[in-house]
């Protein structure tokens, strides 16, 4: 505890004469310095704003400031449903009006750079924010260089990864829309770690849905690096029963590890061939948020360390890193996980501004995958910390069971509605 | 549409309990706000993960049951129903495993009180 302490806040505490009584374990007098507190949150996305959201609902005596350049946040989430026809972009769109009517201060810029020592945050204007807590949530940015001849360009033009929602998602919508009948769909996930391990497959499913019910000559290839992917039995059996010999799955083994890209031939090349694509989507290896570079809180693995009972990063006291970002150990990098994350470094930062220990995490994920309308699968897990980090409670968590019954399938895809109504409330509202 | 009016409903409840921005000079004052929702931060701690699917404070709009305003004597036995698999489910007896009984008691006790100071 004692290391967290600023040279800020060791002022301060010298100023109001406690701190050498505080100084080894705190006793809980935070009032001394509360008028003051501000935290500041980098990225509204699941986990920035579900941080915001509870500080200020656990805490509505703390400034809380969110930084966010976007003036709406396209989700992820459900994003598949639109590529395959299910839903609009303003169905999956949130605001941050609810959150300044909470009185979470919005600022509409990119954050640049920040000073640990000063403790500011620059922003794109120029204009300085000062924070006793920062929070650190700009999600993922992508290895341009991960194959030859791919680049943001060819994302952007030709072969889109939508795997940050928005521009990307409605473009590959329109690339389905534009195929003809007979077409070939090529889907390439990357290694792990990623994004949404469920992501891709999901995906597949609701683009063979889109195929079947409006191009039922094509088909698609999911050209994939791993051995072995999410949820993979019930999807394979899924597949079979829905879109019979209409996704076809390719490992490493069987030429799924894709070397180089070309946009003029629409093709991929992978270890064994040369495949051609009609509508080609490239999910590229990913690393951190670029913010999380730039302040220096990555590690060799391209990913953020923390505290993973405050989030805060083991590199710069005082910088909470939550979401895509961070390292949380078996969570997956999930949206759901973001924001559990969120609220548990909310509530450590709360108790860590009174001087008061955080409690011992408890963290969640639950990810559903539509195949088909009226057909869902999930994956649960309950996240404890244990000597090893971050670990799924035994006994707890897991899949749906590869046996359940239709019904259940149906129930499954309401709840993932019932589930994206209510986290973006939880989130945004 | 009742789901839209639960829903103004639930915002403005919430939006009266928040404290205006120009309050915050007397922050030291208001520490007693956050001292009542932290009387039990283990409780609270492991009662957040929940919001995730049912709403934030149990306050579901759609399909997922709503459990606000719920006694913690329901909250606890339901639980318990969902860990055993006496009450069979798609996904709550997947969670409802991960929490000891003490903690599924925790967690009752938040959100069978929580309504009540949001009030
Ligand atoms: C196709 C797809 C489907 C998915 N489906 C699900 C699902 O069903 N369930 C689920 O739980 N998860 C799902 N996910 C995963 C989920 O989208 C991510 O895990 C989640 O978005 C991570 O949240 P985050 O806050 O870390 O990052 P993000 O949500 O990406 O938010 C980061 C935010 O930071 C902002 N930002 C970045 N840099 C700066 C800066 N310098 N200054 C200020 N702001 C900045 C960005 O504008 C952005 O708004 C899916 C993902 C994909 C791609």
């Amino acid at each position: 505890m004692s290391t967290n302490i600023s040279r800020r806040d060791f002022n301060k505490l010298l100023l109001t004469g406690v701190a050498g009584a505080t100084m080894g374990l705190f006793g809980g007098s935070g009032s001394a310095f509360a008028a003051s507190r501000r935290v500041v949150v980098i990225g509204g996305g699941f986990g920035g704003a579900s941080a915001a959201k509870y500080l200020k609902k656990l805490d509505p005596s703390l400034s809380v400031t969110l930084v966010e350049p976007k003036a709406s946040y396209a989700t992820c989430p459900f994003s598949n449903w639109v590529i395959g026809g299910l839903k609009t972009m303003p169905e999956i769109t949130q605001t941050y009006a609810a959150l300044a009517r909470r009185g979470i201060v919005i600022v509409p810029e990119a954050a640049v750079s920040v000073d640990p020592v000063k403790s500011t945050v620059k922003l794109k204007s120029g204009k300085l924010l000062h924070y006793d807590r920062l929070v650190v949530a700009p999600g993922i940015d992508f290895k341009w260089d991960a194959y030859e001849g791919y680049s943001q360009g060819l994302a952007d033009s030709s072969m889109p990864h939508a795997y940050q929602a928005g521009p990307q998602t409605v473009l590959l919508h329109k690339q389905l829309q534009a195929m003809k009948d007979g077409g070939t769909v090529l889907i390439c996930p990357p290694a792990n770690p990623f994004r949404c391990p469920p992501g891709p497959y999901e995906r597949a499913s609701l683009v063979a849905h889109y195929l079947k019910t409006n191009k039922p000559k094509s088909k698609v290839i999911i050209l994939d690096p791993k051995e072995k992917f999410s949820k993979q039995g019930l999807f394979t059996k899924g597949w079979q029963r829905l879109y019979p010999g209409m996704i076809e799955w390719r490992g490493p083994a069987a030429g799924g590890k894709i070397v180089s890209v070309d946009g003029a031939s629409m093709s991929v090349k992978t270890e064994l061939e040369t495949v051609k694509g009609d509508v080609i989507n490239i999910i590229p290896p990913q690393k951190a948020g670029q913010l999380a570079f730039t302040l220096g809180l990555t590690d060799a693995s391209g990913w953020c360390p923390v505290n993973p009972t405050s989030f805060e990063s083991t590199i710069h006291k005082n910088i909470h890193v939550i979401g895509d970002a961070c390292k949380a150990g078996a969570m997956p990098k999930s949206g759901f996980a973001a924001s559990s994350q969120g609220k548990v470094a909310a509530a450590a930062i709360i108790r860590l501004l009174k001087g008061q220990e955080p409690v011992p995490p408890s963290l969640v994920n639950t990810c559903y995958s539509l195949l088909a309308p009226g057909y869902g699968i999930s994956v649960a897990g309950v996240y404890q910390l244990s000597p090893e980090g971050i670990t799924e409670i035994p006994g707890s968590g897991g899949l749906t069971p590869i046996d359940a019954a239709d019904d259940q399938l149906e129930q499954e895809a309401m709840f993932a509605e019932g589930w994206y109504n209510n986290i973006v409330r939880d989130i945004w509202g | 549409m009742p789901s839209k009016l639960k829903m103004c409903l639930t915002a403005c409840l919430i939006a009266s309990a928040t404290v205006p921005l120009g309050a915050q000079g007397f922050a030291a004052t208001k520490t007693k706000t956050a001292a009542t929702t932290n009387a039990n931060p283990r409780g609270q701690i492991l009662a957040l993960s929940c919001a995730g699917c049912h709403g934030t404070d149990g306050k579901s709009v759609g399909i997922i049951p709503s459990f606000y305003g719920k006694s913690p004597e329901y909250l606890e036995s339901a639980l318990k129903d969902f860990k055993s698999g006496a009450r069979v489910s798609t996904v709550m007896g997947r969670h409802a495993k991960g929490y000891t009984d003490e903690e599924i008691h925790q967690i009752a006790q938040y959100f069978g009180t929580v309504w009540k100071k949001t009030k």
